[in-house]
């Protein structure tokens, strides 16, 4: 018997599928359509204009330089996120004390807003009295500039995997403790060493953790902004430029809003081909166990 | 047992391996902490003195930074503390009552159109927020939403909304059928059945998803940033953003404003260790 209803379970559907309807799905529609029109200052008239939006995207160099950028946030999330973060809590798990203090110091930076952290490093990276230039004095080494048109992504960057690398952290540490104790004690009885253990047992018993973890750094990737919006605006010259930031200004200083639909509709379909191509290549390698 | 000590060099080289080991975790956590405690150390010097020294501990320890900060007259950080609340509160209470009652929905009953709507909620997390902005922009400007805090409110219920139905639905999904049955027998109605016994026994999953809602609402910045433009409303994350463009070269008070702004995350956090940390990792796939 149980519950059995037709009518009941959509009744209580009703607001979450309200709320998606009207601030998700029709804005989402409403977007891939605008990337169509000529469309600036928020107009009551767009024009349709078939792909020429995203011609003349296809033509701008800063759209190249997004995608760059894009790529070494990801790089860049992949050496800290990914590697550090598991190296990290390979140690934590066979750390005999401060598991919990690790941990909790660890993690304290993902409860953090990237406004915050932006900030914060912005502040960290200034001339005057900045923590990277007051530690070059102590060293007695001279001041830098620390944030140049060269260095502005990676001044971007790199908070952001330093934010998130308790985060993946998390993860990996329940992965590892998810694993079977036998199996670790038997090759320990082998002799395996510690670093062997990790390398031929760890690493491929968690091989499905390390993808997830990967689809989810590169999706991510696609979507930073507060950070950048905080650190550099995109600049200096555009050349610290995301996705997200140039869709930005395009839209709310620029007031090109056709061509920021067009950039907002380029965003979700790389990422979703990228994470898809992803997965399926995931799949393959699982496939051949 | 973990290790088996065979002979003396074994042990020197293990000897040496935990060295090395507390050597990187000591390095990463001074990594995650020197930011933080620089900043703190700091917005308790005046402005000249982080000028001159700062690195050092402050000579006096001054509150002028976060007397500016709570008494500016253009952007005062009680009020965006309260506007923050008011924001954090009306999000939370959305998405927990809306994904609760879908969550039921989906969990519970067995219907054809149960595998659309997972799919669905699922599809809406690759969503990101970048390519509904402009449209919901035009759409509040237009209502009477524009003004008010549930400008950002209803978005940011919505953009959490598929997420938190599916992490409560698997949940209430796990929960054992013969609960529904015998309450039936004895003759309660589906709406008691949902108030009495789903939501009681789903208490620790809604306590995660409010712990995450909170945190993600709390340090969200794009929505309020473009839907809330009156100061007056904007939450503490806006307030923030614009603080490096209103104090210039008064270091002294950013300081202060990102201390104060951590600070409720950080008393959650100290009070709720576990939950905070299940509710940002249960939320691994949102985007």
């Amino acid at each position: 018997m149980a519950l059995k209803s037709k009518k009941i379970p959509l009744l209580f559907l009703l607001p979450a599928l309200a709320f998606i309807a009207v601030f998700l799905l029709l804005p989402l529609g409403k977007t891939i359509y605008y990337s169509f029109t000529s469309w600036r200052n928020f107009a009551p008239v767009k024009k349709f204009i078939g792909f020429k939006n995203y011609i003349s995207l296809f033509n701008n160099p800063t759209l190249y330089i997004t995608l760059r950028n894009t790529g070494i946030l990801i790089v860049c999330a992949l050496i800290f996120q990914i590697g550090v973060s598991f190296l990290l809590a390979v140690a934590v798990d066979s750390a005999r004390h401060g598991f919990k203090m690790f941990r909790t110091i660890f993690f304290f930076p993902v409860i953090i807003s990237a406004t915050a952290i932006g900030l914060m490093f912005s502040l960290i990276y200034k001339y005057d009295a900045g923590l990277l230039n007051s530690l070059m004095a102590l060293m007695g080494r001279d001041k830098q500039v620390w944030l140049t048109a060269q260095s502005a992504i990676y001044c971007v960057a790199i908070p952001t995997a330093w934010q998130h690398v308790g985060f993946y952290f998390i993860v990996f540490l329940t992965g590892i403790a998810n694993v079977s104790e036998d199996i670790y004690e038997s090759a320990v009885l082998d002799g395996i060493t510690p670093f062997q253990r990790m390398i031929y047992i760890t690493i491929p018993m968690l091989k499905s953790l390390f993808i997830s973890n990967i689809v989810l750094v590169v999706s991510q990737s696609f979507r930073v902004f507060d950070m950048v919006y905080i650190i550099t605006g995109g600049g200096p010259k555009h050349q610290s430029e995301l996705l997200s930031s140039f869709m930005y200004t395009k839209a709310f200083a620029d007031y090109n809003t056709g061509m920021a639909s067009a950039i907002a509709i380029i965003m979700i379909v790389l990422g979703i081909t990228l994470t898809s191509i992803l997965r399926f290549f995931a799949g393959k390698i699982q496939g051949d166990d | 047992m973990r290790y088996a000590y065979i002979d003396r060099k074994d042990r020197v080289r293990s000897d040496l391996r935990g060295v090395l080991l507390y050597a990187f975790l000591i390095f990463w956590a001074l990594i995650s902490l020197v930011p933080l405690i620089w900043v703190l150390i700091n917005s308790f010097k005046s402005s000249n003195e982080i000028l001159l020294n700062s690195l050092g501990l402050p000579q006096q320890i001054t509150f002028t930074n976060y007397v500016t900060m709570a008494t500016y007259p253009d952007m005062n950080l009680l009020t965006a503390f309260r506007n923050s609340m008011i924001i954090c509160g009306g999000v939370v209470s959305g998405v927990l009552i809306g994904a609760g009652f879908a969550a039921f929905a989906l969990g519970r009953f067995d219907n054809v159109f149960n595998r659309y709507v997972n799919a669905l909620l699922a599809g809406c997390m690759l969503v990101p927020a970048f390519s509904t902005l402009i449209p919901n922009f035009v759409l509040i400007s237009a209502s009477p939403l524009r003004g008010t805090w549930l400008a950002v409110i209803f978005p940011l219920i919505a953009s959490n909304m598929s997420f938190s139905t599916l992490l409560l639905s698997g949940y209430v999904r796990s929960l054992p059928k013969e609960l529904d049955e015998a309450a039936i027998i004895d003759g309660a109605n589906t709406m008691q059945v949902f108030w009495k016994i789903i939501v009681p026994l789903t208490k620790p999953m809604f306590a995660t998803v409010g712990v995450m809602t909170f945190i993600w609402t709390y340090n969200e910045l794009l929505l309020s940033l473009v839907y809330l433009p009156t100061r007056n409303l904007q939450p503490i994350s806006v307030i923030l953003s614009l603080v490096s463009n209103m104090f210039g070269t008064d270091y002294g008070a950013m300081m202060a404003a990102i201390c104060l702004t951590i600070l409720p995350v950080l008393i959650l956090y100290v009070l709720a260790q576990e939950q905070v940390v299940k509710g940002l990792t249960a939320g691994s796939v949102k985007g």
